[in-house]
């Protein structure tokens, strides 16, 4: 049988907004991945924790409040020092476009999908990047 | 009737013979619509009973007797950004612009009880809302701006009472007494366990905070709106129309239940109980959800609460246009969706309107987007004549029968949270928040697969599209700047004084005593709302929800 891809979807930060996140744990599971999800109000270092422990091939970072610039760059930073950065962070939210290119050009995401995109975009991408 | 009916059919079968258009004919929720509707549809409908007159029991067309013909809704666009002098600024521009009421929005440290030099608020400073940490930012934040004569709306739910004591003290400083102050806290948390995940404590004693407030009030802000029972956010995180209605008022009941449990008289503090809807982008069924709203409520709080002053029934509510509607692609658009949904809103008798901007589906409101949001409301209100009769579509077979058809879906709700043990078993059962996450599933796969039609997303798309509009930007320094005030008032004020503010309200919430003159006594002396609330998370815990999806 193969093997699945594992994905953690998260909600890094204070924002309550979780709409998009659990859309796309239930979408990426009915894709035939396997979905761990955080719930809310997560540090950096409880998602990374996460991520090593349930041994995940890609972190989806959903993100409203604004703190991106923060977040995504701290969650990188902890999987690098837990020798994890073959672990692929991607992200979601309300993320003006400036901000996208700066976390993709900094290596902080590899992909950041704003509103409006489809499951499909997303799934297919996952598919594309991952390999395992 | 019957003659009716026999032309219907004949009518029915000479329609059959044409083709429709190839989609489903339902609502935004996944109503089913008839082609037609006829007095057939309104067969029982009792004009006295069932609509009455504005003003009137059970007020389905109103709830003032002449309604925008005296006074037109307030129009209070949602604002707050960066810190406390900013947002300020931001107030003076909005009321300048004509805007006649202030509604702040707290940034997520402030939200979740954090101060701005706290580990968890790295990054969020400032960036959704305002930062206020004590009362030094409240006094800053309404500084030059008379509090009896401007009247408040505070989004706020877990510190409600907390930013709630602030706004009373800085009355005092300025000289207002508690009595004359109006406005609005948010105080609904509630629809935070089911849908805005904003919570601090759990469910127990964050009700116990809300009815200490209920109590207060009566006696010393006696003007004030206690709650304002949201529907808007249970709409963004996905609900369908009449889930939006069911779950509101199953809450609202909640509140009327926690107060009279609490030993007090309905009648003293449903009045100032108000309500907060979503305006989404189906015309009609929206129009419905406001009428049905008042009628269901107003009977349950007569018949089934036995609340004996008319104010009691009374469901007053503001709207704001739905975020959740807005696109990223092609954002002007968003001027046009707000306008219709607007339009919606006021069809549907609110009392208060906020009108989102273009872009708030990038980022926070540039000054330019809130104008031309503004505009929006100003436009309809003064140029297009809606406002010059009161609930104009009464009587239209389709929105009659629509009406009906909320209320009685939304009675099969009210029925299965009763089988369930009430609002707060059912949300402890995760029924609410997957009702919701299984609607939100739904309506997104429908624009995938563009069953349902999203202008500039899945049809009439441009592919060259670039973002050509300006956007806010919240310039780091600013978190940097909060930290460093608070910490120099952490120096500068009497620290004693401090200490034995927050152990007299650890005693108060330990027992049984109203929480709220303790609450003022902490914020007069300047301790900050993170240390109050730490206080109270020692001695209530933290709410923790269930992780699904």
């Amino acid at each position: 049988m193969a093997k699945k891809i594992r994905v953690l979807v998260a909600k890094p930060g204070l924002d309550g907004h979780d709409r998009g996140a659990r859309v796309i744990a239930r979408a990426l599971r009915d894709a035939g991945m396997e979905v761990v999800y955080t719930g809310l109000h997560q540090t950096p270092e409880q998602i990374v924790e996460a991520a090593i422990q349930e041994d995940v091939n890609v972190v989806g970072l959903s993100i409203l409040s604004g703190a991106h610039m923060t977040l995504f760059p701290r969650v990188c930073e902890l999987l690098k020092e837990n020798g994890a950065d073959d672990i692929m962070v991607m992200g979601g939210g309300t993320i003006p476009e400036a901000d996208v290119k700066a976390l993709k050009e900094g290596g902080f995401a590899a992909e950041v999908f704003t509103p409006g995109t489809t499951i499909e975009t997303i799934v297919e991408w996952i598919n594309t990047n991952v390999n395992i | 009737m019957d003659e009716i009916k026999d032309a219907r059919d004949k009518w029915f079968a000479e329609r059959n013979k044409k083709k429709d258009r190839d989609i489903n004919f339902e609502t935004v929720s996944g109503m089913p619509i008839q082609d037609l509707y006829t007095p057939e549809d309104i067969q029982n409908l009792g004009y006295m009973k069932d609509l009455g007159f504005p003003g009137n029991y059970p007020y389905t067309r109103g709830v003032q007797t002449n309604m925008y013909r005296g006074r037109l809704w307030t129009m209070r666009q949602f604002a707050g950004f960066a810190t406390a002098e900013e947002s300020n600024l931001r107030y003076k521009y909005l009321l300048e612009k004509g805007q006649t009421g202030l509604s702040v929005a707290f940034d997520m440290p402030t939200i979740m009880g954090y101060d701005s030099d706290h580990p968890r608020s790295l990054g969020e400073v400032g960036r959704v809302g305002v930062a206020i940490d004590s009362l030094e930012d409240m006094e800053t934040l309404f500084n030059g701006i008379p509090l009896d004569k401007v009247s408040t709306s505070m989004t706020t739910n877990a510190p409600a009472s907390i930013l709630w004591c602030l706004y009373i003290a800085t009355g005092e400083k300025q000289g207002v007494a508690s009595e004359k102050l109006t406005g609005t806290i948010q105080n609904d948390i509630l629809k935070e366990y089911i849908a805005q995940k904003s919570w601090i404590f759990p469910p127990e004693p964050s009700m116990r905070l809300i009815t200490n407030i209920f109590e207060y009030a009566a006696k010393h802000v006696p003007k004030w709106n206690t709650v304002s029972i949201s529907g808007y956010h249970i709409r963004e995180a996905g609900s369908t129309a009449v889930q939006e209605l069911a779950f509101t008022l199953a809450d609202g009941f909640a509140y009327v239940e926690a107060g009279i449990e609490a030993g007090l008289s309905v009648d003293d503090f449903a009045p100032r109980l108000s309500f907060f809807f979503n305006s989404h982008i189906d015309f009609f069924e929206e129009i419905a959800k406001y009428r049905a709203a008042r009628r269901i409520w107003a009977r349950r709080m007569k018949e089934k609460y036995g609340a004996q002053n008319p104010k009691s029934w009374l469901l007053r509510f503001h709207t704001q246009t739905a975020g959740c509607s807005l696109t990223a692609q092609q954002p002007e658009n968003n001027i046009v969706r707000t306008a219709y949904e607007a339009l919606a809103a006021v069809l549907g008798g609110t009392q208060s309107l906020h009108t989102n901007s273009m872009d708030e589906v990038l980022a926070l409101p540039t000054e330019k987007a809130v104008q031309i949001a503004l505009r929006t409301q100003q436009i309809l209100a003064c140029e297009t004549g809606v406002a010059n009769t009161i609930d104009p579509l009464a009587g239209s077979y389709f929105i009659e029968a629509l009406t009906n058809k909320m209320e009685e879906e939304a009675e099969k709700y009210f029925e299965e949270i009763e089988r369930r043990g009430g609002v707060l078993a059912a949300i402890d059962q995760n029924f609410f928040q997957q009702e919701i996450a299984d609607a939100a599933y739904h309506y997104q796969r429908s624009i995938d697969k563009r069953q349902r039609i999203q202008v500039g997303v899945n049809e009439f798309v441009d592919p060259n599209e670039e973002l050509d509009i300006e956007l806010l930007t919240i310039d780091p320094e600013i978190e940097r700047r909060q930290v460093a005030k608070l910490q120099k008032l952490r120096r500068q004020r009497n620290n004693l004084l401090v200490g034995d503010t927050l152990d007299a309200l650890r005693q108060a919430a330990q027992g049984t005593k109203n929480m709220i003159p303790y609450i003022l006594e902490c914020v007069r002396a300047y301790a900050t709302e993170g240390e109050i609330i730490q206080t109270l998370r020692e001695v209530f815990g933290e709410y923790k929800e269930k992780p699904t999806f």
